[in-house]
Order: structure tokens, then C-alpha cells, then sequence
């Protein structure tokens, strides 16, 4: 359902769209009581103990006083339900206090202070410096001449660093007082989830210069809960309000995870429920008969002779209440009390507290500890989780010369310093593209120090080599880029950003010398996305046999090029660039397919080599672990070479001659195939030896082997202990977990960036790792540590603990209540 | 000096407190870290053969020792209510008890087997009685035993709450069904004197039933259940009455009668002279009269020192039996070797 927003029209979109009143609420003052015993008579528990509740009550059949089942029912909803008015009174608290929040908005042509709660769709919001953005709004100014803005969204998606925003070209250059009437319709897709996508259109009225389309991205548009940065006001139209917003749109919540040990209670209970069942049908008969036979005869009784209708349930009835405590209504209860304390024990552990941060390990989900112990399958992913992430540019190679390698550090390599002062030609493109080819934000800080804040770990390891090599990225002006190289000062202007995607693997930049005027790529990318490119005179076996060896090493790489373009080439191009940006549909493919006609012909500068350390005692957790019994599955996006190296030197798999390694690989449906049969072959015969045998596959190979041999993968997946995939994108790695929990195995994920995050969500644990790649991660997991490490005493401590004492309290429950009943039934 | 001596102490408090502040704190680390002391026993082999051989040797003599006690209680158990019955109406036993113009006596005649030391406790035990059933148990109604007409909500007592319009008093089923058979005692011609009295409990007497409650309007009704009381005679000494009223909780129960206060000889031959007047032939109940010394352990009961004996033997036979299991293939403790996913 797509929108037409009008902009700045105070009459026809009012009532179109909700208003931007906030509301996580889940009851209101009047529907709490209905609503909340709804909610908790829906669970067949409660119904149960309603049920029997009521039965007390009738005198003729109960007996005990009534009060021995209300007493405790009446406090077990009290609890419950005291529980979540309190959570509800606070969501209401910060309802309240973002709604009643005071913002400018232009109304009826002027700027009013208004309640937050109160924007509509269409007007326009003016925001300063470090305020909270209210609602989704697509930029139209800022204080910047360039249209720049810059956002924190920390809250959005845990992200710290700075992203810049920028105006749509419509807007640019618009007056201030001209924005107060700007008119306009803005086209956009009704409400979603996805805070990285905005697929609009902006076009703006007469007699605002012209009524050509301008497409809007995610990169025109400010998100709800971000705050405005280093830029000193911007305003904006506001798109979505209220819980329409990208973030209102993403809240919700998570489907409740079951823990095993809970399955089984739910079991146990159905099945004493028939249980209890049989014995009130045959003891209530026996009762019956007994009455009829026997009783009648004692005078002393004194039975009457008519009965009412119901005579014959009497007595099943009253069994029934006599085994009512059969199934224990205080379970639940125990339970939840007993798994929030395991809780505590994970956020009080003190040796998991990340000594470099100090960031204290955290169970966000209270309910599922136990299951920490029946783990059988972890699925790791590697960068940042089983490395440190944090990444130093340690060799390189520049035109088939290597450097760093005797030294371990390229940056004290002596001849590279040398090339440097010397002026090679070819080094000093190599050093542009690392200092230009990136979206790096430099900042300064009040020392007067320059801080770069990236997104990417590998673009700010890149950017600090170049500057470390003279070659400094000073200042980012909207498009024109500074750059200080031995004290001269270069400036290029960005003309476009071919941006990274994980299918491209590649990212580019299109700049302008401002100097001379000639216009050029510049490419950085994943090998098998640049070397491909390259143009047809070049050798490219040097850099094959560099990226081979870098990998070697465990040393992540990327491919450096660049290529002229001539001025008609780029116009051409860039008319077609701007049509597949403005497109609606499957806009990022077309990009792709765009951007793939100008990336050719690369003149490959070389290759470079940034390593990414171990974190502390891995191999060493992951073995303990394997002793245990768990496997390991590690899922990267990482290259196979660099992950298998890895894998090694992390105890993952074994060398050769103690332990095996089996590839997938092949490009085509019948490739795939064969070596998966191989591959399986070998593994049913090696089961019986005591060796370690691991596959590896590819993301492209296994997005074949899922979609066509699923069952031939399965029975892979069952058989190896150890697995690694590389090359396998977010969604791939959720695909992984579902395979394996379809085969009702228990497993973990650990991850730490917001690639993993939908694994993590699918898994019946997820664990975070609140490290470098942003939060996101660990918001979005059951656990968050700090370290690979303390993983190994979240399962062998405290899920043991857990699954221990979780199991002893549920047997301990049932076997009390069933102790006590059958004192009574005998 | 005494300033010194000031300040020490002064600076001894402040350490105690501080220590105590710590240990606080210490208990508290220890909890949060889980690292509380703790013992948990491990059931090697000799810890459990150890235990049940103490168990078999604790046992045993405890058994044994209740066993003779039991034995030693002498008890005479007659079985009157078929034999009560005269020839001619043993065809139609119901008819006759319900027969109100014959009257009912009836003699016994008990040998004593061994000399019987006082008092000699007199007890009716009824079989197949079920003084526990739901509509007979929940049919009284306290407050009134206690305060009489005072309290006139007697829904309770249905269906024996009222006869001809009137309340009864005491009412319902319990009341209504009073055990109405007396016993004479004569040895050699001469009475036996029983002691009636102190046959309830003293609680009961006191504190459940009222001194001022008289029976009223009771047994008026057409159909009359058991026995009737004296009107002139508070609640709280009918004592007959207040040991019924405390129900059985099996089927099978006896009751105290009273109390024969001089010794029995053995061979005495002791006539009973009884009013048969309970029903208990419409639903096939027995009725006997059981006259019984008393012990330490009170009655005459074997069960508990069975119980003993048994549970004590069978520990030895199953510590005997792990002590051959461990000799004959020893284990090493802690062997992983023998888990379940490594066998």
C-alpha cells in the first residue's frame, strides 16, 4: 500500500494517518482486569485450576474449604498480574514523557512549539543539535550548505558511530524561509520494519522549481529515536508517526522460546491429567456401585430415597477435587521465581565481566538457562566472535611487489617507505583508493586530533594505514573529499558511491580529481569480485598468489583498483545510475546491475592484508567444549581459505593427519551433487575411525545443496561434528539453524554483528557478543558476554547449574503433589 | 594508659564491625558467585553398605523389644452379636432388634487366661461401620454441643436436625445413631465395679461440650436410631455420648466402655450380662466386646514391631548383598569408563 504524503497541508492528510502518539502499551486502565485475565485464563493451567476453583464452591461435593484453591490462585494472578501492570505502568511512564515532548513544527505557515504526540503526517519538523528525532522523517534541510546532516542511531540498531544524511537534490540549495511553505507530494511505501531501506519519491509542487522526480533513500530520510549530530538544525517532513514508524514497526515481541525441560512439564501434566482422569472414572464408579450396594443398607446414613438428576456425578466429582492437587498449581510459579534468580547469577558472575570493558555478562531472556545445558550443536560465527575484530593492516601487495612480509608490518616496511618518498606512481594510487575509497567520516576532535568513524572495521584499519602512509583523509565536505599527502592537499570530489552489498562484495567510488578534472573509479573488494574485472591485459596470477598466501596466514584481504572514466562514459552512466536509484521495485538489484556496467575493465592496484586476532583462550574453550560433546558449526562470510585457517589455529579442526578435511564445492547443480555424495560417502565410512572429519562449503554451494539435496544434507549435517561455511550471507545462517533444529537437535548461536542477528533469533538459544560491530547483536540475544571465552562457563556452569536445579525443583513438584494425592486416593 | 586503653578498645569495635560488614559481604560474594559451602553426600559402596547394616542393627532391637511389649498386654475378644440372638429369631435378626417390646439381655461368659493387672480397659469394637462417611461425619454441629438451643442454625445436622418442628438437641446423624448396648460385669456372683467416668477425652469434656447443654427433643422422631440420654444430665458428662461422637476413621474401630479397677485372676470366669439393643445386623456389622490390659506402647499391636523386625532384616539382607556385589566386582570410584555415552 503505497503513500502520498503532501507535504506541509494542513487540511487532507490530517486524519489519514495515525497521529505520532506513542504506544507500547499493552492495557489501559479500564481493559487491564478483562484483558489480563483473558490473557492468563488462556493458558490451559489456569483454566484448569479455575475449573476445580469452581467446583469448590459447591458445597455438596467439596471437600475442603474453598480457600485452600482460591488462596493460592487468587496469589498466583495476583503476581502475574502485578508483574505486568508494573511493566505496563512504565511503558506508559516513557510513552508519556515521548509524547508530551516538545517540538517545532510548522503549522498554518509558521513555526509552532507543539506536543510531540501531535505531529501528523505532512508537517514539517525542524529538529537542532543533539535533539531526539520524534518521528520518520524525510530530510528537506539542514544547516549545512552541502544538505549534510549527521545522525546517531545507537538506539536504532546499536550502532555508535555517525551516519550522515543528506537532502534530496530537490531540496538542495533552498532557502531557509522557503522551506517554511515548501509544498510537495512525497510517494512511499506504506509502514515496514526494514531500517535500512526507504524506497521513495520526492516531487515537488509549482512553483517549487521544477516537477521532476527525485528519488528518496534511506539515506534522505531520519529515523525516530536518533539524535541529531554535529549539525546545527535540519528539518524534515514526517512520514510515519506514532507506532507506524520504522522503530514502532520493528518493536513487538519475539515469539516466547521453550525450553526443553518445559516441553516435557507440559507433557508430564497432560499426562497425569489423564491419569487423574482414569482414576476419577474408576474410583468414582466404584463409588457409585459401593453406594448402591452397600450404602443403602446402613440405617445410620440415613440416605434418602429420591435423588436429585446430578446423584451419579456426585461422587466422580468429589474424586475429581480430591485429585486436583495431582497436577501442581504452584509450578509455574516456582519456576519462574527459581529462573530469574539463575538469571542474576549469570549478570552477578564476576568472572564473566569483560576485564576491557567491563561489560558484566547479561541474560536478557530469564526463562530458558536450563537449556544451556542440553546444547548439542554451537554455530559460531567468526569475525568477532571466535576474533577480536579489531582489525590492523598488517601487508600488502602494490603491483606484484610484497610488502610486510619479512617485517610482519607493512607500514615499517622499509621499501614501502621508500616507494612512498620516492613517488612511485602505482603505490601512490594505492594509498588514494585506501584513503578515498571508503565511507569514512573524519571528525575532528577538540585536540585537534583526527577521529575516523566508520562503519566498517576494515575501511577505519585501511584509512589509519593510508594516513599512518602519509596520506591523510583530513575532511569529508558533503561531496568534496581532502586529502593531505607530504603536505600538499588533494581534493576530489565524489561524484557517486557504488555502495557495498554482500551479494556485490565490492564497493565503489566515482570521484573527480578537483585538480585536474579527470574523472575515476576507485574499487575495493572481496577477490573473486575484483580480479574477475580486471581488464584483459592484465596479469592477475600475482594477485591470486598474494590473496592465496594473505589467506594462508588467516589474514582477511581485499582487492584494490581503480580505472578511468571518460567524462560521456559518466554522464551516460550516471543518468541510467540515477533511474535505478529511483525506481521502486527491486531497487537494489538494479543498482547492482547498474553499478556492474561501469565496474570493468579495473586496472587491479594490489591486494591488502589486515589481520584479525584470536581472541583469548578460544581453542581452548572450543575443546573443552568438543569434550563435552558439543559440536561446532562455524558460518562466516569470510573467504574459505581465511576461515579454514582460522579454524585451525582455534583448535576447530584437526591437522591432517589426525583429522580430515572435506570440501563441497562445484558451481552447478550436478558438481554440487557428486561432491556431496563423495563427501558423504567418505564421512559414513570414517564414522567408525577415530578421526575428526569436517566439511567445508561455500555459500554458493550451499545454497544449492539446501535448495535441491536437503535430505542428502541433513543426513551430512547428522553425521559431521564439525562444519565450516563460508561465504554464507545472514539469511543462510538462519537457514543452517532451522536444518538443524528440524532434526530436533538443540543449538546456540553466538555472533556479535547484525549479521547474525537473525540467526541468533532462529536458534533455540542465542548468545551476543557486546563487541566492536555495534550492540545489535546482543540486543537481539537471550545472553550477551563480553567474550568468546565465557562461553565456556555460561553452558558448563551455570547451564548445568540451571538444568540441575530446574530439573530437581519440577521432579521435586510433581512428586510431592502426586505423594499427597495418593494418601488420598488410597 | 587509660586513654591508650580508650582508643584500642574504640578502634577493637571499629574492627569488629567492619569484620562483620566484610563477612556480610563475603556471604553475599559467595552467594551471588554461588560459591557457598556446601556438602553433598556420594553414595560410594561401603557409605551405603555401612548404612544399612546400622539401619538392620538400630532396627532390629527396636522391633524385637516392641514385639514383647505387645506380647505382653493380655486381651479378651468376644464376638456377642449373632450369639445374643436367640435360636428362634436367628432367621430374621433384623426384625428382632427392631422389635422394641422384647427385651434384649444376653450373657457371656469370659475365662480369663492370665492374670490381668488394673485397670483393665472395656472396649466395644464394631466391624464394618462406617463412621467416616461423608454424609455421617459432616452431620453435627459443634456449636450446638457446646451452647445449646443458643445456636439454632442446625442445617448442619440434616437429615436428624429437628423432630416434630422442634430442634434437637444434640443433633444429626452421629448424635442420633448413640451405641446403646450396656455391660454388666460379675465375678463369682459378685459385681465388677466399672468405671464409667474419665472415659472421653478431658478436651472433649471441658472446652466441646457444654456443661449447661442438656439434651432436648432428642430421639422424639419417628424413626429412632440408637440410644437416648438423660435429659437431666449436662452434655459435658455424658460421656458415652461424647466418646461416640469422636468418629472413627476406619471402619473397623472399638470404643471405650469404662474400666474394671482390681486385678483378674487367670481363670476367672467372668459373666457379662448386655442389653443387645444396636443394630448393627440390617448391614452385616459385627459387635464385640474386648477387654484388654495396657502397656507402655498402649493395646495389644503387633504391627509396628513386625515393621521393625522386617525393615531391620531387610537392610542387613540388602547391605549383605551390596557387599558381595562390591567384593565380587569392584568398581573404581568416579571411572568415566562406565557412563552411559561411553560404554
Amino acid at each position: 500500500m503505497k503513500r502520498y504524503i503532501y507535504i506541509n497541508d494542513d487540511e487532507t492528510s490530517q486524519d489519514l494517518y495515525c497521529a505520532n502518539r506513542l504506544s507500547n502499551r499493552k492495557y489501559t486502565l479500564m481493559n487491564f482486569l478483562p484483558k489480563n485475565l483473558w490473557e492468563q485464563f488462556s493458558r490451559f493451567m489456569n483454566q484448569y485450576f479455575l475449573l476445580i476453583a469452581c467446583l469448590q464452591l459447591w458445597s455438596l461435593i467439596t471437600p475442603v474449604n474453598p480457600a485452600s484453591t482460591w488462596g493460592p490462585l487468587i496469589f498466583i494472578f495476583a503476581v502475574s498480574a502485578t508483574k505486568e501492570a508494573w511493566d505496563d505502568y512504565n511503558r506508559y511512564l516513557s510513552d508519556k514523557k515521548a509524547n508530551e515532548k516538545e517540538v517545532w513544527v510548522v503549522k498554518q505557515g509558521i513555526k509552532k512549539l507543539i506536543q510531540s504526540q501531535d505531529i501528523r503526517v505532512g508537517n514539517i519538523v525542524w529538529l537542532r543539535e543533539n535533539d531526539e528525532v520524534p518521528c520518520d522523517l524525510v530530510l528537506i534541510g539542514t544547516s549545512d550548505p552541502q544538505g549534510v546532516c549527521y545522525v546517531e542511531t545507537a538506539a536504532l540498531d546499536g550502532e555508535t558511530d555517525l551516519k550522515t544524511r543528506l537532502i534530496p537534490a530537490a531540496c538542495m540549495g533552498m532557502d531557509f524561509e522557503l522551506l517554511h511553505k515548501i509544498k510537495g507530494v512525497i510517494e512511499c511505501p506504506g509502514p515496514d520494519k526494514d531500517i535500512r531501506r526507504f524506497d521513495g519519491n520526492l516531487r515537488l509542487l509549482p512553483p517549487f522549481i521544477d516537477n521532476d522526480v527525485c528519488p528518496l533513500t534511506i539515506k534522505n530520510t531520519i529515523l525516530q529515536s536518533c539524535y541529531l549530530r554535529n549539525t546545527e538544525w535540519a528539518c524534515g517532513v514526517a512520514v510515519y508517526t506514532g507506532n507506524e514508524t520504522k522503530l514502532g514497526m520493528t518493536r513487538g515481541i519475539p515469539e516466547p522460546k521453550l525450553t526443553a525441560v518445559d516441553a516435557m512439564i507440559d507433557k508430564l501434566t497432560g499426562a497425569i491429567f489423564v491419569f487423574q482422569i482414569v482414576v476419577v472414572i474408576v474410583l468414582g464408579t466404584a463409588g457409585n456401585v459401593w453406594k448402591d450396594t452397600e450404602a443403602r443398607k446402613q440405617w445410620y446414613v440415613l440416605y434418602p430415597q429420591e435423588f436429585p438428576w446430578y446423584e451419579l456425578l456426585v461422587i466422580p466429582l468429589r474424586f475429581e477435587l480430591l485429585c486436583s492437587i495431582m497436577i501442581p498449581i504452584s509450578i509455574k510459579v516456582s519456576l519462574d521465581l527459581v529462573k530469574s534468580l539463575y538469571a542474576k547469577f549469570i549478570d552477578w558472575d564476576y568472572e564473566m565481566i569483560d576485564p576491557e570493558t567491563d561489560t558484566p555478562s547479561h541474560a536478557t531472556n530469564t526463562a530458558i538457562s536450563e537449556d544451556l545445558a542440553q546444547v548439542e550443536y554451537i554455530l559460531t560465527d567468526k569475525t568477532g566472535t571466535l576474533t577480536e575484530n579489531r582489525m590492523i593492516f598488517r601487508r600488502c601487495c602494490i603491483g606484484g611487489i610484497f610488502y610486510g612480509n619479512e617485517t610482519g608490518d607493512a607500514l615499517k616496511d622499509v621499501g614501502l617507505l621508500n616507494a612512498i618518498t620516492s613517488g612511485s606512481p602505482d603505490v601512490i594510487r594505492f594509498l588514494t583508493v585506501m584513503a578515498v575509497c571508503n565511507t569514512v567520516i573524519p571528525a575532528k576532535s577538540k585536540a585537534g586530533a583526527i577521529l575516523y568513524k566508520a562503519q566498517s572495521q576494515d575501511e577505519e584499519a585501511l584509512v589509519h594505514a593510508a594516513a599512518q602512509l602519509h596520506m591523510v583523509l583530513v575532511n569529508k565536505n558533503a561531496s568534496i573529499l581532502e586529502i593531505k599527502f607530504n603536505g600538499s592537499v588533494l581534493q576530489y570530489e565524489i561524484l557517486e558511491t557504488l555502495e557495498f552489498t554482500s551479494d556485490r562484495k565490492r564497493m565503489s567510488v566515482v570521484v573527480k580529481d578537483c585538480h585536474s578534472g579527470n574523472i575515476s573509479l576507485l574499487s575495493k573488494g572481496a577477490d573473486e569480485a575484483i580480479l574477475p574485472y580486471a581488464h584483459a591485459g592484465q596479469q592477475t596470477r600475482t594477485f591470486v598468489e598474494a590473496v592465496e598466501q594473505y589467506s594462508q596466514l588467516g589474514l582477511r584481504t581485499l582487492c584494490l583498483a581503480w580505472r578511468e572514466v571518460e567524462e560521456d562514459e559518466y554522464q551516460e552512466w550516471s543518468l541510467m545510475f540515477k533511474e535505478a536509484s529511483s525506481t521502486l521495485i527491486d531497487r537494489e538489484w538494479r543498482i547492482a546491475e547498474v553499478c556492474q556496467r561501469l565496474e570493468h575493465d579495473l586496472k587491479v592496484l594490489g591486494v591488502t592484508a589486515i589481520e584479525d586476532r584470536l581472541q583469548d583462550g578460544v581453542p581452548e574453550t572450543i575443546e573443552t567444549l568438543r569434550k563435552a560433546g558439543i559440536n561446532f558449526w562455524m558460518l562466516t562470510g569470510d573467504k574459505q581459505n581465511t576461515a579454514i585457517q582460522i579454524a585451525l589455529s582455534c583448535n576447530f579442526i584437526s591437522p591432517e593427519p589426525k583429522g580430515q578435511l572435506l570440501s563441497i564445492d562445484g558451481k552447478t547443480e550436478d558438481e554440487v551433487c557428486r561432491s556431496l555424495e563423495r563427501v558423504l560417502l567418505t564421512m559414513r565410512i570414517t564414522t567408525s575411525e577415530p578421526k575428526d572429519v569436517a566439511f567445508v562449503v561455500d555459500g554458493w554451494a550451499l545454497e544449492i545443496a539446501l535448495k535441491h539435496y536437503r535430505k542428502a544434507f541433513t543426513e551430512l549435517a547428522i553425521l559431521s561434528r564439525t562444519a565450516i561455511c563460508c561465504r554464507v550471507t545472514p539469511s543462510q545462517k538462519a537457514q543452517l539453524v532451522e536444518l538443524l533444529k528440524s532434526c530436533d537437535y538443540r543449538t546456540l548461536a553466538i555472533g556479535d554483528g547484525g549479521n547474525d542477528v537473525r540467526m541468533i533469533q532462529k536458534a533455540d538459544i542465542g548468545v551476543g557478543i557486546s563487541g566492536r560491530e555495534g550492540l545489535q547483536a546482543a540486543r537481539a540475544a537471550d545472553y550477551s558476554i563480553g567474550k568468546f571465552r565465557f562461553l565456556k562457563r555460561l553452558i558448563l556452569v551455570h547451564g548445568r547449574y540451571s538444568y540441575n536445579r530446574t530439573a530437581f525443583l519440577s521432579q521435586y513438584s510433581f512428586y510431592k503433589s502426586l505423594l499427597i494425592c495418593f494418601i488420598q486416593i488410597l | 594508659m587509660e586513654v591508650e586503653g580508650g582508643n584500642t578498645s574504640a578502634n577493637d569495635a571499629v574492627a569488629r564491625k567492619i569484620s562483620i560488614q566484610s563477612r556480610r559481604a563475603k556471604v553475599f560474594y559467595q552467594f551471588t558467585q554461588q560459591n557457598l559451602p556446601a556438602c553433598k553426600p556420594v553414595l560410594t559402596p561401603s557409605w551405603i553398605v555401612t548404612t544399612f547394616l546400622l539401619m538392620g542393627v538400630i532396627f532390629i532391637p527396636i522391633g524385637l523389644v516392641t514385639l514383647r511389649t505387645s506380647h505382653s498386654v493380655i486381651e479378651i475378644v468376644e464376638r456377642y452379636d449373632t450369639e445374643c440372638i436367640p435360636e428362634k429369631f436367628r432367621g430374621n435378626k433384623v426384625s428382632y432388634i427392631k422389635d422394641s417390646t422384647i427385651l434384649k439381655n444376653c450373657s457371656l461368659y469370659l475365662k480369663v487366661p492370665k492374670h490381668m493387672k488394673a485397670p483393665i480397659y472395656i472396649y466395644y469394637q464394631l466391624d464394618n461401620y462406617y463412621q467416616n462417611h461423608r454424609r455421617y461425619v459432616k452431620s453435627r454441629n459443634d456449636q450446638q454441643l457446646l451452647h445449646g438451643l443458643k445456636s439454632n442454625d442446625t442445617s448442619s445436622c440434616q437429615p436428624e436436625d429437628s423432630s416434630n418442628g422442634l430442634p434437637s438437641v444434640p443433633c444429626g446423624l452421629i448424635a442420633w445413631s448413640l451405641f446403646n448396648d450396656t455391660f454388666k460385669f460379675i465375678r463369682e456372683s459378685s459385681e465388677l465395679v466399672v468405671n464409667r467416668k474419665n472415659i472421653a477425652w478431658k478436651s472433649d469434656r471441658n472446652h466441646k461440650f457444654g456443661k449447661q447443654v442438656y439434651p432436648f427433643n432428642f430421639q422424639n422422631g419417628t424413626f429412632i436410631g440408637g440410644g437416648s440420654l438423660d435429659p437431666s444430665v449436662p452434655l459435658s458428662d455424658q460421656e458415652d455420648l461424647i466418646v461416640w461422637m469422636r468418629t472413627a476413621a476406619l471402619p473397623s474401630f472399638r470404643k471405650m466402655y469404662g474400666r474394671i479397677e482390681e486385678d483378674l485372676d487367670a481363670d476367672d470366669v467372668i459373666a457379662v450380662h448386655l442389653m443387645n439393643n444396636y443394630n448393627t445386623y440390617s448391614f452385616g456389622g459385627k459387635k464385640k466386646l474386648v477387654l484388654s490390659t495396657s502397656s507402655w506402647l498402649g493395646g495389644k499391636n503387633d504391627f509396628l514391631g513386625v515393621a521393625y523386625v522386617f525393615v531391620g532384616s531387610s537392610s542387613i539382607i540388602i547391605s549383605l548383598v551390596f557387599m558381595l556385589l562390591h567384593v565380587k566386582n569392584p568398581r573404581p570410584y568416579g571411572e568415566t569408563a562406565y557412563l552411559s555415552w561411553n560404554r
